[in-house]
């Protein structure tokens, strides 16, 4: 099967940094802090792997939007197992106002010119959580999506999808192409080996503007303000039950 | 399951680690010493080292072992126990800073033992099978070594000779195609659960120059007559078991030597380089965390009314251990720049060690006593480090073995025969 693969990989503060917010309140301070790959995008770089291992596709092409470091997010997707990829550059400070609307414009610009039969994309990037993108890109492709995915079976021209809902799980199953967003339990992402992160170095990476897919990306939205979230406050400690009730009964939640 | 989602679990709840201080497991970027691929395979490491290694090290601390076949698989799976041995052999030839930032990285592994049982796999037992042993030796020992599916020691020191590598008395005598070897080892880090040893042992008996009459010979730890007397009970470095182990008439075949007959003080001694070096860029982390920490702590500790950390002495010492840790670290990448061009380094790897020994020593009893009484527990990072950092003045050739090569490669009149 020559089926193709596009896969996000969106560079993120990496998972365990503290997150501060600017003193002027317009973003989260992202100098000199370590960024890594979101880990939903690995989650779906993963299932790409396993697809082509399977021989369901032939092709994985990694790609990601932002400033120049998000190359080094690529050679690492590349060294998971990817085959090549494509460097959107958008620098500093367009990247900070890159919204999900602009992304999806771009990756289906990219899903048409590189014949990509299935997209795969993190559920939600862990830095902004907007959990967009895929759903947009569905639209706008007129393909069907299954998002919050924690199984993919594929058989013949059809994927079998488990989502993950509210209520419990949700079997579907969608036509190729399509795109699927990734949920935690989908797959355990490997590690890049070391020979393959030096074959990595050598693998094709393309750079391009978003100018140059035709997309436009001049934010929709505007950033008022970015907050810390509330301090948690100290709680009390109590003698008994009775005391428990008398404190809840005190703060009016009981009648 | 659940240990393989817990990093990921952590970010999907509130519970994110706090750091007040800029510490950071990731290697420095040092431009024209540490490449980009230096960097992925450091964060590669780092997260076996986090999912694999840190939650289980407690355990294995008062097992006073840790598994390392299962540790090595893991560690050869993905290629990192042969980044400088040949191609041939299923390594991956690259250069000895890719070994330095492996060593850098271990230095996050949280306890002594494991990175050292690691180092000695690779970088201690291995460098001199790979440069100098035959094909049919690489194909028996090291390429199953560099796989994970060996575990290597390292045999130099014995009950009488430790530091002083050319007293050794260990004895292999010829006997048809095979020797019989003869005497003990001590101090031998993986011994109980090694499956082959880097031994060194007298075999030109008839050569009086004792650096000329050793070999370095391939010995399977399976062999009839080795017997590993006891697992050494150590104030530190618990997770890694240490043996004493007596040679009975072990009959090994003399096609084990590597490389020439003769020349295994020789190899050794250029084996050093590399050893030295390892063990000094690998306690670079793990002071840096221990300062981080200590920071950390003293600002939360409040005495007489403010923190610990206010305390102007307290930042000025942290300060000055940080400012040393980096001119080590400087050291130690200059050195294997020299090495990787192809310097004997023997001078500025000596230095490194002579240096690392003392500085880790101090920052571990720098930052103890800014912990107080509970620096004194077994309940804190500091303690263990420690225990375990003593040994780095010890072992690989003692502070006053480094002294002592140091002030020689001066040419300075013998201060006693040598």
């Amino acid at each position: 099967m020559s089926r193709r693969i596009l896969v996000g990989c969106k560079r993120v503060i990496d998972y365990a940094v503290k997150i501060r917010v600017k003193p002027d309140k317009t973003g989260v301070v992202t100098e000199g802090v370590k960024h890594s790959m979101n880990p939903f995008d690995e989650i779906a770089l993963e299932e790409a792997i396993r697809l082509k291992e399977k021989k369901i596709a032939s092709e994985i092409v990694v790609v990601s939007c932002g400033p120049s470091q998000c190359q080094e997010t690529l050679r690492t997707a590349l060294a998971m197992g990817a085959d090549r990829g494509i460097h959107v550059e958008v620098p500093n400070p367009e990247y900070e106002g890159l919204q999900p609307l602009a992304v999806a414009r771009i990756l289906q610009r990219l899903s048409e010119r590189e014949k990509i039969d299935i997209v795969i994309l993190g559920k939600q990037a862990i830095d902004d959580d907007c959990n967009q993108t895929g759903q947009i890109l569905s639209g706008m492709l007129d393909w069907p999506i299954g998002t919050f995915v924690s199984k993919v079976e594929v058989e013949g021209e059809r994927i079998n999808l488990t989502r993950e809902i509210d209520g419990g799980l949700e079997e579907i199953s969608v036509g190729i192409p399509c795109v699927i967003t990734a949920d935690l339990r989908l797959n355990e992402p490997r590690y890049a080996t070391l020979p393959n992160i030096m074959k990595a170095k050598k693998k094709k990476l393309d750079v391009c503007k978003p100018g140059d897919l035709g997309v436009d990306i001049t934010p929709r939205l505007i950033v008022v303000s970015v907050e810390e979230p509330p301090v948690r406050e100290a709680g009390v400690k109590v003698e008994d039950a009775q005391s428990l009730f008398d404190v809840l009964k005190k703060e009016g939640h009981f009648n | 399951m659940l240990s393989r989602l817990a990093p990921i679990r952590r970010l999907l709840t509130t519970n994110i680690r706090t750091q007040t201080y800029l510490y950071s497991t990731s290697l420095s970027p040092a431009p024209g010493f540490y490449t980009e691929q230096h960097h992925q395979m450091s964060e590669m490491l780092n997260k076996i080292i986090e999912r694999d290694i840190n939650p289980f090290v407690k355990e294995w601390e008062k097992k006073g072992i840790f598994p390392a076949k299962e540790v090595f698989k893991n560690l050869g799976n993905h290629g990192l126990l042969g980044v400088t041995k040949p191609t041939e052999n299923g390594g991956l030839g690259l250069d000895f800073s890719y070994s330095v930032a492996i060593a850098e990285t271990l230095g996050n592994v949280k306890n002594g033992g494991v990175p050292m049982a690691i180092g000695v796999q690779t970088d201690m037992a291995t460098p001199a099978l790979a440069k100098h042993g035959n094909e049919q030796l690489k194909k028996e020992f090291l390429e199953p070594s560099i796989r994970g599916d060996y575990v290597a020691c390292i045999g130099v020191s014995e009950p009488g000779a430790g530091s002083d590598v050319a007293g050794i008395k260990t004895t292999a005598r010829e006997k048809g195609s095979d020797f019989v070897i003869t005497g003990g080892k001590m101090w031998i880090t993986s011994g109980t659960q090694a499956d082959w040893m880097c031994c060194l042992a007298i075999t030109e008996p008839g050569e009086k120059n004792p650096y000329k009459n050793k070999s370095l010979i391939c010995l399977p730890m399976n062999t009839k007559g080795i017997h590993i007397e006891k697992k050494i009970t150590k104030i530190g470095n618990n997770s890694s078991d240490t043996a004493l182990i007596h040679f009975d008439d072990v009959i090994v075949p003399q096609a084990n030597v590597i490389g020439e007959r003769g020349k295994g003080f020789y190899y050794q001694m250029m084996q050093f380089q590399e050893e030295r070096l390892w063990g000094s860029t690998n306690v670079l982390k793990a002071m840096e965390c221990i300062i981080s920490e200590t920071a950390d702590y003293c600002n939360q500790r409040k005495a007489f009314g403010r923190p610990i950390l206010a305390n102007q002495v307290v930042q000025f010492k942290l300060c000055e251990l940080q400012t040393e840790i980096e001119a080590l670290r400087s050291l130690v990448y200059r050195a294997t720049k020299e090495y990787i061009s192809g310097n004997d380094v023997t001078r500025l790897a000596t230095m490194a060690k002579l240096k690392a020994g003392p500085l880790s020593r101090r920052v571990a009893d720098s930052c103890l006593q800014y912990w107080g009484g509970m620096g004194y527990t077994d309940e804190v990072e500091v303690s263990r480090l420690y225990l375990d950092v003593r040994l780095l003045s010890i072992g690989a050739g003692a502070d006053e073995v480094m002294m002592q090569i140091l002030a020689k490669m001066n040419r300075w009149p013998d201060t006693y025969p040598m």
